[in-house]
Order: structure tokens, then C-alpha cells, then sequence
């Protein structure tokens, strides 16, 4: 089933939903969740979706099963969404006319939501948890969870506070079971609450931010973007207790330099912004491919171009991280498409970086940076996070070297890296064309053999590069082409398509440059129709494809509303565009 | 990059940050005697190649890192003080001097160099400044006075001139000195003191471009400079005085340190992680893996 919040920003709508994710997970429920919010602070409308299973989830359903309004805007709004028999809980004082509700086949349910937060509580605020509790009271959900998930949210707060919100969530459970739950047909029951068994809930920014830790990240410089900010922020919020420094700069152009600083100097750093920064960084994206410093940027797309959709999911950047730069400059660029794959990359780009002295992009996406899953702790093995540094030389090796040149001709054009500060590992290196020992050349024959050098990293890094994974039936009369965030909602079609007996699959692309074109053709080949889902207008994706492998997609089904897909809304498409019965 | 290699005193020579490259400076260029003093500067503090990191931006005189064997980072235009900050925060073990020029320094990287100097970074800032673009040919830079006459300014500038000095007062530099190349044991006294300043030193260089600007040479520079630290009313720890001395120029420059606040803790003495250890000596993961659990736990 399908829950939605919906208010004004302030109204706490955010950490109401929040606070639901939470007390359903530790019920041992799936849940999926995401949230709707403007560039603002206060007013407008923001909603937070949350639908819960007891199967793992991917993405979101558009049928609402009970919709909680704080205002009346939000009924408006989201009234059409509630399927017959779900139900609106919403504040008495709105006022609602109540039998426009009950017309649609829903049932109303005025709740004294405020009322009851400031007469028991002491503070209107606490609406949003008498709502909370009202959630479980109408579902039947376990009171017990909502009174666990009060006291670990409110600790800090202390003993008063608790019990003041645990009051009101009863008084707003009792109020909704008493008068509603009989009539109300879809319910939550726990299925385990053992502690010890608890999934994670976390959304994509921190993801990548555990990645980058556990990858041994010893420095974060950011100037705060959404949807990036989070990942800067989770980060920092661990940097005095793991021995990270974390430095919000001036603008994105000292955050980048401050990173590749810091990696020059021997640490693992990086960057994180979204596409409007990563504009203003590509500059120094050219200095750390031609003085070959290691380099990790997290960029994190929403909606262009310029200021563009600031709190709404897109994924227009892919062609501009590959391309961007005066000259051609060796990067590479990986794009996580679940939660899980957001921690993969945290650490593995500091890898792939380290190992190929290069900037590394991982290119995620505002949905993934902003949607919370229930995911087991297993799928994030923090104890054995695999590092490569590459080729840097230890101390001992530094003692015995003379003649120490950085950018050295090897055959795997990977020269030793020294870290600045031992007597032999004295070098300088330069943004100009430059010789093995890093002084400024313009002579023909050492320009091209230092040009060879850098881009023949291509070659060994696309040895690594991993082939898109296949999900579904492997004789397909369908194959969806996704990356990033979209995924979720294209596997979920895939699940309902295939359970419709038509056979389906998909391929997720997740290393994208250097592209792996020969691991992927095959699978291309294969396919019998190839639909591009992208949240883009130019399906960036499939023109990538049809680059470097020639292979042109049948269809495409592209989004730049800066709306997330849904399944369905994938599936209505597909029907219209491919004329497929499903 | 240990301890014991940083800390260690030697003497050392100046053969021994002799770079094998040869220089594409102009004869008589003002950066020549910049590099030779700051060799001797870094002989004299006993600083080897290999504990000190030079980063520069471009121009003409932030080719002075190819000059110099010792670490150096040739970034870009522009950029050389946030690569510069990095560094000092990832080791700080490490000496670091970020050589710019006017329009590297105060020109395209004006935004970084307003915001080192609030942070107070350990780090020294060495302004090549001849008033011109040299490397692009002779063009109008944000030091050049007005009414200078220049290719893109034909009928002279029409701008009010950059001021790094009292900028630097504003902005909360912690050790502002003014010196000339035409004045080598002046400037490689200055560098030696700006670079045992803890926090961030700035050392605006005059210096002629004897190729491009024919106004700013190293006699109308000789004309009108003054040592303000043999003045009697010479008060450098006091910011109103200072500025009064920013303000000096044309017919009187004055040079020397015009101000110093030694009270002041640097950016890195501010930040707990790299009170011990600098970071990049720091352990790598390990904390991170025992307490695997916990982070995890707070998700849940």
C-alpha cells in the first residue's frame, strides 16, 4: 500500500514521513519512499510518499491508499490519486467538505489533528506526529513501533519532549482506530521486530558518503548545491571522529582545486556538486588529467539547464561530464542506479581514480540522492572494502629511487606517484604540456608521447569497466536500455510485464566511460526491441550507445518534466509508443 | 613525507635547488631576482627541496616553479592559492608558497584570494606584481594605474587600480609586506620573515616588466620607495596605521612589513583532525572498519 504526506514546508512533512519510513522498517516492512519539495523554505507544497510491502521495493506506485493532508491544497492536489476505499486524513479545522471526498469513494477522516497536538502536547508542531499515530491507528500498525521511533528521534530532545509526542501520536491513534479503522480494508501488520535484524534506511547522497568513508576519504570540498549538499553534509557530520577534513570553499571552483590539492598532497579527496557546479569545475577537471592527480567528483544531476528545476530529478548531464574540457582529457565516469551501487561507487571510484591518476565522475541523479529504501545491512560490507591505490610508491621504495620522474613513460601509461615530501620524490608538474619530469615542453615528439600516454589509460581502464547487468528473461521481445535512478521503475515494468507472460528484460548500464562497447554489443545484438528510458529530452544514453557501438535503440520513453518514473507510467508508454499488448 | 624526514635540519646548499631547466624569462625581467632570493631565503631557514611545496598560477612568473628544484604545482591562471590551502591541510608538515602574478592573483583568482586571506592559512602569498600582463603581450592588469596606457586601454585605464595591501588589511591577512625586486636583500629578508609568520603572509613584490611596461621600471620603483619600518611612527600591529600606510602611493611607496598580527591561530590550528598528525600520515581506514556497525546502526 501507498501512503502519502502532504503540506505546506514547515509543516513537517519531511520528518513525519520520515519518522513513518523508520517505525514501518523496524516493523521488518519494505519500504519504498520518496519526497516532492520545492525551492523554499517555508509554504508551497511538498508531499513524501512512502509504500510499504512485504516484498523489496524499487519504486513508487501513483495509486495513494491514504492520503494525509495538512492543508486543503493538498486534498486538492491528491485526491484524484487515493483508489476506491483508501482514505484522507486530514485536520477537522480545514473544514473540508467532506462529501466531495466521500463521492470519489473515499472515506473522509477529519482527525482535531492541531487541536490535539497543542491541548496534549503543548505545540501545533506536533500535528504531524498526531498524524503519524493516526497512520497507525487507521492501518492497525503496531503502536509500539511509533512509540519506539519517538523516543529514538526525540533523545536528544529528552524525557519531557518524548512523552509529550508519545501522548499526542496515542491521542491521534486512538482517534483514527476508534472511528476509522473498521471501515478502512488495507492494513500494516509488523512481520519482525527483532533489533538485531533491522534494514538500513538511507537515500543515495548518503550512500555515496559511507562509500567515500569506508573507501578511506580523508577530505570533502564542497560549496553547497542541491541536490548534492547531503553527501558534503553526511560526510562532515563524521569528519572529527574518523579523521576527515571537510572545507566548504568559496564557489565550485576552489572546491574542485581544494580536492585535487588535497589528493596531490597524498589523501584521498573529493568533491561533490551538482550540474550548475560541475559547470564551473571543469577547468580544474583538465588540470588533474594532464598532472595526472587522482580525483573523485560526485555530481549529482537535477533539472537544466542554468538554475534550472533546483529541487526537481533529471538526468541531462551524462554527455556533458563525458565531453566537457578544452582538449581531450582522460575521465571516468560511473553512474549508480540503486542505493546500494551509491556505496559501491563511494569507494570504488577512489580506486579507479588512484589506480589511473584521473578524475573520476560518479553522476548520480536527484531521485537517487533524495528516495529512501529498507535495505539489508549485508549489501553494505564496510569491514572489507577493497582499496587500490595503484602505483605509489611506499617510503622504502622512495629511499632507493634517483632521478625520480612523475610523469614517467610506462607501458600501462601509469607512472609511480610519489607523495610530496621525501628527498627522492621531488618533482614539479604543470597544467602545461610537459615532459616525464614535468617541466613545460611544446616540441612535437614529447607531446605526443605524453598525449599517448595519458589516453592509452583508456584502454586499461576499460578492462574494468563493467558490461551492462541483465535483469528479466533472457529471450526478450523486449529490452528496456536505463541508467541512474530510472532503473527501479524499468524493473518494476519488467516484474509486471513479465508476470502479464511477455516476455522482458533489461540492460542497466552503469560504467559509461571509457564505454564499454565490446562487453555491451553482444547483449545489444541479442535484443530483439531496445527501448531507451531516460529522464532526459535528447535520450543522452542511446546516443552514447549508437556512438560507440553503432546500435541505434528502436524507441525511447524520456521524461524531463523533472518527475520521476513510475512502472506504470512506463508501461502506459510503452503501449502507446511500441504498440506492444500488455 | 615521515616525520623524521620533514623535521630533519640540514644545511643545504644552493646547488641543491638548482632546476635543470633554463629560464624563458626576458633579460632583466624582475622575476630573476624573485627566484634567486627566495633560494637563498629557503637555503637560509633551512628548508630543502623536498619539505617545501611551490604552487603557482600562470604568467610569466609562476613559471618560477620550473626554476627551482624543490616540490612545485604549476596549476592554472588564477587558482594557485586554493591548491596551495589544500595542500597545507593535507600535510602540514609541508612549507607552502603560492606565487602569483597581478592578474593571476588579484585578477581571475580576486574571488580565492579575498577568502584565503580571512581563513588564515600557514601558507605564504608572493605577488609577482608588474602592473602589466607580460605573458599575453602587454595588456592592462588590475594593479595598473590609472591612465596607463596599454593595448586594451589605448586612452588608459579608466579603472581605479587593485590595492592588495589594504585589501589584505580588510580582509584579515595576518602579515602584509611590501618589497621590490630591485631590492634583493630586502626582498629575501621579507620572504624569510613572511615565511616564519604563522598564518597567512603576503608579499606584494614590485617588479618591472622590462619587456611591456615602460613606466613601472626599477628606477621609477627606486624613486619612490621608503623602508616604513625605520619611520619613528612605524606601529605595524596597528590596523588603523597600517592602512593609512595602504593607502600611500605614487610619489611615496612605502615597503617593508605594514602589518602583522601574530595573535591570530592559523585555518590548520583550527581544525581538530590534524592537531596531532597531518592528515596525509593518518591512518587510512581502519577506525572506519571497526566501527563498520555503528555507522550502519544509524540507519536503522
Amino acid at each position: 500500500m501507498t501512503i502519502k504526506i502532504g503540506g505546506e514546508a514547515g509543516m513537517g512533512v519531511e520528518s513525519g514521513g520520515a519518522g513513518l519510513v523508520k517505525a514501518l522498517t523496524r516493523g521488518g516492512l519494505y519500504v519504498f519512499a520518496f519526497q516532492d519539495y520545492m525551492s523554499r523554505i517555508r509554504g508551497g507544497h511538498n508531499f513524501f510518499q512512502i509504500r510499504v510491502n512485504t516484498q523489496e521495493l524499487y519504486g513508487f506506485t501513483d495509486d495513494v491508499h491514504l492520503l494525509i493532508a495538512f492543508t486543503k491544497d493538498c486534498i486538492e492536489r491528491h485526491k484524484n490519486e487515493v483508489v476506491k476505499g483508501g482514505a484522507i486524513i486530514y485536520d477537522e479545522a480545514l473544514g473540508y467538505d467532506a462529501a466531495s471526498i466521500t463521492e470519489l469513494g473515499i472515506t473522509p477522516c477529519p482527525i482535531p489533528l492541531t487541536k490535539l497536538a497543542t491541548e496534549i502536547g503543548g505545540h501545533r508542531i506536533m500535528a504531524n506526529t498526531c498524524a503519524l499515530g493516526a497512520t497507525a491507528g487507521i492501518t492497525g500498525y503496531d503502536f509500539e513501533r511509533i512509540k519506539d521511533i519517538i523516543e529514538t528521534n526525540f533523545r536528544k530532545k529528552g524525557e519531557d519532549v518524548i512523552a509529550k509526542n508519545i501522548a499526542v501520536a496515542k491521542a491521534g491513534y486512538d482517534a483514527a482506530h476508534d472511528k476509522y479503522a473498521k471501515d478502512f480494508q488495507f492494513k500494516l501488520e509488523t512481520v519482525n521486530t527483532n533489533p538485531a535484524q533491522r534494514r538500513m534506511v538511507l537515500h543515495g547522497n548518503q550512500a555515496i558518503g559511507l562509500g567515500a568513508i569506508a573507501g578511506g576519504c580523508k577530505f570533502i570540498s564542497a560549496y553547497p548545491m542541491t541536490p548534492a549538499t547531503s553527501i558534503f553534509e553526511y560526510i562532515t557530520s563524521k569528519a572529527n571522529k574518523y579523521g576527515i577534513v571537510s572545507k566548504q570553499t568559496e564557489d565550485e571552483l576552489a572546491a574542485i582545486l581544494f580536492a585535487i590539492g588535497a589528493n596531490h598532497a597524498g589523501v584521498r579527496g573529493m568533491t561533490c556538486t551538482s550540474g550548475g557546479g560541475f559547470s564551473l569545475m571543469v577547468e580544474a577537471l583538465g588540470l588533474a588529467s594532464i598532472t595526472e592527480t587522482p580525483l573523485v567528483i560526485a555530481e549529482v544531476q537535477r533539472g537544466g539547464p542554468s538554475t534550472g528545476l533546483p529541487t526537481r530529478t533529471e538526468q541531462p548531464d551524462l554527455e556533458f561530464v563525458i565531453f566537457c574540457s578544452q582538449g581531450e582529457t582522460p575521465r571516468i565516469v560511473i553512474a549508480p542506479s540503486t542505493i546500494e551501487e551509491c556505496y559501491e561507487m563511494g569507494w570504488r571510484a577512489f580506486n579507479l581514480a588512484e589506480k589511473y591518476q584521473c578524475p573520476v565522475i560518479i553522476l548520480s541523479d536527484l531521485y537517487l540522492s533524495s528516495h529512501l529504501r529498507s535495505i539489508d545491512k549485508s549489501r553494505f560490507d564496510i569491514v572489507n572494502t577493497p582499496v587500490d591505490r595503484g602505483d605509489l610508491l611506499t617510503n622504502k621504495q622512495l629511499d632507493s629511487i634517483t632521478n625520480y620522474k612523475r610523469h614517467a613513460f610506462t607501458e600501462s601509461g601509469i607512472s609511480p606517484r610519489a607523495i610530496p615530501g621525501h628527498r627522492n620524490g621531488v618533482y614539479v608538474t604543470t597544467s602545461d604540456e610537459h615532459t616525464e619530469d614535468g617541466y613545460a615542453v611544446e616540441e612535437a615528439e614529447p607531446r605526443n608521447k605524453m598525449m599517448e600516454k595519458r589516453m592509452h589509460k583508456y584502454d586499461a581502464a576499460l578492462q574494468e569497466m563493467k558490461a551492462p547487468e541483465l535483469y528479466g528473461d533472457k529471450d526478450a521481445e523486449i529490452t528496456f536500455v536505463c541508467w541512474g535512478s530510472p532503473y527501479g521503475a524499468v524493473r518494476e515494468a519488467v516484474d509486471t510485464l513479465r508476470k502479464n507472460k511477455t516476455k522482458a528484460n533489461l540492460l542497466k548500464f552503469t560504467d559509461l566511460w571509457p564505454f564499454p562497447a565490446d562487453k555491451a554489443r553482444p547483449f545489444l545484438e541479442k535484443a530483439k526491441y531496445l527501448i531507451a528510458v531516460e529522464n532526459n529530452f535528447t535520450a543522452q544514453l542511446a546516443s552514447l550507445i549508437r556512438r560507440c557501438t553503432g546500435i541505434e535503440v528502436d524507441s525511447k520513453i524520456l521524461k524531463y518534466s523533472g518527475r520521476p518514473f513510475s512502472s506504470e507510467e512506463i508501461l502506459a508508454r510503452l503501449k502507446k509508443e511500441a504498440e506492444v499488448h500488455v | 613525507m615521515s616525520n623524521a624526514e620533514t623535521a630533519s635540519k640540514t644545511t643545504f646548499k644552493l646547488d641543491d635547488y638548482q632546476s635543470p631547466e633554463y629560464s624563458t624569462w626576458c633579460p632583466g625581467c624582475g622575476d630573476f631576482p624573485i627566484l634567486k632570493c627566495l633560494k637563498e631565503s629557503l637555503m637560509a631557514q633551512e628548508i630543502g627541496p623536498h619539505q617545501v611545496m611551490i604552487v603557482s598560477g600562470i604568467g610569466c612568473g609562476s613559471k618560477l616553479p620550473y626554476y627551482i628544484r624543490a616540490n612545485g604545482y604549476n596549476s592554472l591562471h588564477g587558482r594557485a592559492l586554493p591548491i596551495a590551502q589544500a595542500i597545507k591541510l593535507a600535510n602540514h608538515a609541508l612549507k607552502v608558497v603560492a606565487v602569483t602574478g597581478d592578474g593571476d592573483g588579484l585578477g581571475i583568482g580576486g574571488n580565492h584570494f579575498l577568502h584565503a586571506m580571512r581563513r588564515n592559512p600557514d601558507i605564504t602569498h608572493l605577488i609577482e606584481n608588474n602592473q602589466i600582463y607580460g605573458l599575453t603581450k602587454g595588456q592592462a592588469s588590475p594593479t595598473s594605474d590609472k591612465g596607463f596606457i596599454t593595448s586594451t586601454s589605448p586612452e588608459g585605464c579608466i579603472e581605479s587600480a587593485v590595492n592588495p595591501i589594504a585589501l589584505g588589511i580588510a580582509c584579515g591577512a595576518t602579515f602584509i609586506a611590501r618589497t621590490s625586486s630591485g631590492d634583493p636583500k630586502h626582498l629575501t629578508e621579507i620572504i624569510t620573515r613572511a615565511m616564519k609568520h604563522k598564518g597567512y603572509s603576503l608579499i606584494d613584490v614590485l617588479q618591472p616588466c622590462v619587456t611591456f611596461n615602460k613606466v613601472n621600471t626599477y628606477q621609477w620603483y627606486k624613486q619612490r620607495i621608503y623602508n616604513v619600518e625605520t619611520q619613528p611612527d612605524y606601529k605595524p600591529t596597528d590596523r588603523q596605521w597600517a592602512f593609512s600606510k595602504a593607502l600611500e602611493w605614487g610619489d611615496k611607496i612605502p615597503v617593508g612589513v605594514i602589518y602583522q598580527d601574530t595573535t591570530l591561530p592559523t585555518y590548520e590550528d583550527q581544525v581538530p583532525v590534524i592537531k596531532e598528525l597531518p592528515l596525509v600520515q593518518q591512518e587510512f581506514n581502519g577506525r572506519v572498519k571497526q566501527d563498520a556497525e555503528k555507522f550502519k546502526e544509524a540507519f536503522c
